[in-house]
């Protein structure tokens, strides 16, 4: 349907794409693989005509087609769902789709868009309320609008740039059933992805990228996970190495300390209610839960974003309740937070002005008249190292992916030897290379003595590092485990709120 | 490196031609407007830009009409840079304008060197007060500072109005006061106009340029300003800064009144400030806030200002044309964004 010829495009000192061919039939779900910067995004976003190739050919059923703009990429029927999700909070569903139909009168027939809405949803299961406010509904609801939106716009070759990377294990199998369904109707999907097992669960042929090449395609059956790896990476992955827990010595004074611990939520946000939890120098506690349970207003209580309405906090057992995030930082607290754009990044400041924001005290000189650039890039090169990142010192966050930021925040925050860390979904978007780098790094920090909040939806990752763990949900702690004495299943019970019997409560 | 000195040529070229076709195209509307309203806008732009550029008086009258809206703009760009819209300029500079008043009809006495500073320090003490309250209430989360400060304005030049009417006016005059005694006036320069507000001003431009640019306070200023939420999780006091650097912004604009009193009219009257609280607005915005922006944009603004009033003169053009003109730079301004932004795609 779609064929990519000799693609490429090069940004100032970086070749993104190199002479890229690729091929997308119609009926197919397309993987697209490949490690953070590979170029996958670069070459869709060429596609949808964000940028333009500096050489190379776009045919369209084999007759050549330029696209200069996302407005001629929908007139030749492509459609892309970005990372970012791109929908008004404030319009309803069926607003957000309306905005986007290319034969929108000027009076807006609404009986007829929410009639098509409902016809396409319930073809494809993608069942969303057209008169609920966008602000009011979950990430992946969000995402099925986006889905929508394209295909009541006649799209029918479907971008879908990390759509798993926001969502939970049952969303993102409900999303895969609509793709099954859509392939059916003869539909194009590129699914970009990072993670092996979106690629096994939902694609039927495979492309991988690396260093802005196509190392190989082949077909789902003639695939494997050692041979994908191989053509992502060169090197062989390291491996990642956790030594036999000795166990968190319970003796020593706990490091954070959370007794009764309530806030209010703000807007839509959730209340804490009765949160009483101990983390001790030398473990990983993880937490576990279905994304707006209470995770993100745990992290901001904790670092003093958000007063607690009730209870006490201490560190390193002092009383700490209403201290600001200063106070916390100074202490050794390091923050990773959700989501790295909004919340730990300033967008137009470089990255290494980026690394001195939460210790500008450490690095003035002359009492505060001027910045010592060479200790905060001596600091930070160190941390980078250890994690084995690579980091441009010098790119502005405005202009680097969910990945290459992610990895900017982790360096960040693991310089200066923090005492507590709080991650939250430490390894989302990083590609399997960098994921190995920043859990190793969490596991080094528990071996000095650090204690470790990490809060993530991906239950593997929980059962592999957690000596503890802790489910959320609905702002209370519904259970604690020791990862060794439960299973998979009856965690995502507890996330999804379904009373298990035999719960231990703690 | 060469990659660095890439970027500095393109933020230049970008800054340059930003500015040459903002003036240019608002110069034609202007152009326009002048000929539909009758009159040669070729010989009205000539009269412009000979008298002020082209003559050592005319020149002068420029950069005296400059110090006060450079001080102002520099009042405006400061708690911009903390994502904090001062239009309390107007409202800072009046009530800077009458502490200094305060202080130089309490003290005629003093010397010169003496009276000067105190009267500077209590103008700044005077807007600092002023800007006080918006900021505090901004960081308390209680009202959003924007509406707080244009509020403020219109009491601020009531309360100065009641200070004058009611205390300070002098025997012949119900709208001023007596002219201040010689030790409270700002010298002057080269027998023009000029007064040593210009320097003040300067020296503001350049701490200001420094600061942002070198310190510590100035990186984290650029990082709230860049992202509140993310300055506050990284530790940065975000209530102080708001609260302070308004108060700054403020302390500035009441020394563009202490200027205003003691440099350029010499007494305190009830239309001191000239509108140049809400001009300084315009060239912070105008200038994006940028130092040298700042600097240019508001002797652009000081040429329009100086070439109306002699064009009020020479070809009776009304004042609400120079309006006019003024109101096109900030329309060009406001469209700038999509322009440029269309361009680089």
């Amino acid at each position: 349907m779609i064929a990519l010829r000799g693609i490429t495009k090069s940004f100032p000192g970086v070749i993104a794409n190199d002479r890229v061919d690729l091929d997308i039939y119609g009926g197919e779900v397309h993987a697209l693989l490949g490690e953070n910067g590979a170029g996958k995004s670069v070459l869709m976003k060429i596609l949808y005509g964000f940028y333009h190739a500096d050489a190379g050919q776009i045919l369209l059923n084999g007759v050549p087609i330029s696209i200069a703009s996302p407005h001629d990429a929908r007139n030749a029927r492509i459609g892309m769902v970005f990372q970012e999700l791109q929908l008004i909070p404030v319009f309803s569903v069926a607003e957000n789709i309306a905005l986007f139909l290319p034969d929108l009168k000027a009076v807006l027939n609404r009986k007829e868009i929410d009639r098509r809405i409902i016809e396409i949803s319930e073809r494809y299961n993608l069942k969303v309320d057209p008169h609920a406010l966008v602000s009011q509904i979950s990430i992946g609801e969000q995402q099925k609008v986006e889905i929508l939106k394209l295909l009541l716009s006649d799209a029918r070759l479907l971008i879908l740039d990390e759509p798993t990377r926001v969502l939970a294990p049952h969303e993102v199998e409900a999303l895969f059933r609509v793709l099954d369904n859509l392939r059916k109707d003869g539909y194009a999907i590129i699914l970009i992805t990072h993670k092996m097992k979106d690629v096994f669960e939902c694609a039927d042929r495979i492309s991988v990228m690396r260093r802005g090449r196509v190392a190989g395609t082949m077909l789902r059956a003639e695939a494997s996970e050692d041979k994908l790896v191989a053509l992502m990476f060169e090197k062989a992955l390291a491996e990642l190495k956790i030594n036999p827990k000795d166990g968190a010595d319970k003796a020593l004074e706990p490091l954070l300390e959370l007794r009764g611990v309530e806030t209010r939520g703000e807007g839509t946000g959730t209340s804490l209610k009765g949160i009483n939890l101990k983390i001790y120098p030398g473990e990983i506690m993880g937490v576990a839960g279905v994304s707006g349970n209470g995770q993100k207003e745990l992290c901001d209580v904790v670092l003093g974003m958000q007063l607690c309405t009730k209870g006490r906090k201490f560190l390193y057992g002092n009383d700490l309740t209403n201290h600001s995030i200063q106070t916390m930082r100074k202490n050794g607290v390091a923050f990773v937070p959700e989501n790295p754009l909004s919340m730990a990044a300033v967008p137009f400041m470089t990255v290494l002005e980026n690394m001195a924001l939460t210790n500008t005290r450490r690095y003035a000189r002359r009492g505060g008249f001027s910045m010592d650039w060479q200790a905060v890039k001596a600091a930070a090169e160190e941390t980078r190292k250890r994690l084995g990142f690579a980091v441009n010192w010098y790119a502005l966050p405005k202009s680097l992916s969910g990945g290459q930021l992610q990895r900017m925040v982790i360096v960040r925050e693991m310089t200066h030897a923090p005492r507590l860390i709080v991650a939250s979904y430490l390894t989302r978007g990083l590609d399997v290379q960098s994921t190995i780098g920043a859990r190793q790094v969490l596991v080094q920090a528990r071996e000095s003595g650090a204690g470790v909040m990490l809060i993530s939806e991906d239950l593997d990752e929980l059962f592999t590092l957690s000596d503890r763990l802790i489910v959320l949900y609905g702002g209370e702690i519904v259970g604690e485990f020791k990862p060794e004495e439960t299973d998979i299943y009856k965690v995502g019970h507890l996330m999804t709120g379904h009373e298990v019997q035999h719960a231990a409560n703690s | 490196m060469p990659q660095i000195a890439n970027t500095y040529r393109k933020i230049l070229n970008n800054v340059v031609v930003r500015y040459l076709l903002l003036i240019l195209l608002a110069l034609f509307l202007f152009g326009l407007i002048v000929t539909i309203y009758g009159k040669d806008p070729f010989q009205a732009l000539k009269d412009m830009f000979s008298f002020t550029l082209g003559s050592a008086y005319g020149f002068s009258e420029v950069i005296v009409t400059m110090i006060p809206i450079l001080i102002t703009a520099l009042a405006v760009a400061i708690p911009w840079r903390v994502g904090l819209i001062n239009i309390g300029g107007e409202g800072q500079l009046y009530i800077g304008a009458a502490f200094a008043t305060w202080g130089a009809l309490t003290f005629p006495n003093l010397p010169a060197w003496i009276l000067l500073p105190l009267m500077m320090l209590l103008g700044m003490l005077g807007g600092a007060l002023w800007a006080f309250i918006p900021g505090y209430l901004k960081a308390i989360g209680l009202v959003n500072e924007t509406i707080v400060t244009l509020l403020l304005n219109s009491v601020g030049i009531l309360v100065v109005g009641f200070l004058i009417f009611s205390f300070w006016h002098s025997v012949t005059d119900t709208n001023m006061t007596v002219i201040f005694v010689p030790a409270a006036l700002l010298p002057t320069f080269f027998g023009t106009r000029i007064h040593l507000g210009l320097v003040i001003g300067l020296v503001l431009l350049a701490l200001y340029w420094f600061v942002m640019k070198y310190t510590r306070w100035g990186l984290e200023m650029r990082a709230i300003g860049g992202n509140p939420q993310a300055a506050r999780r990284n530790g940065i006091p975000f209530k102080g800064y708001l609260i302070i650097v308004m108060c700054i912004g403020g302390a500035i604009a009441g020394l563009a009144g202490m200027v205003m009193v003691s440099g350029f009219h010499h007494r305190l009257l009830y239309n001191v400030s000239q509108n140049a609280g809400f001009v300084g607005f315009l060239i912070s915005w105008l200038a994006g806030a940028q130092p040298i922006g700042i600097l240019v944009m508001s002797f652009v603004v000081a040429i329009i200002f100086t070439g109306g009033t002699l064009l009020q003169l020479t070809i009776a053009l009304p004042y609400a044309v120079i309006n006019i003109l003024l109101a096109f730079t900030l329309f060009v301004v406001l469209s700038r964004q999509a322009f440029f932004e269309r361009k680089k795609a």
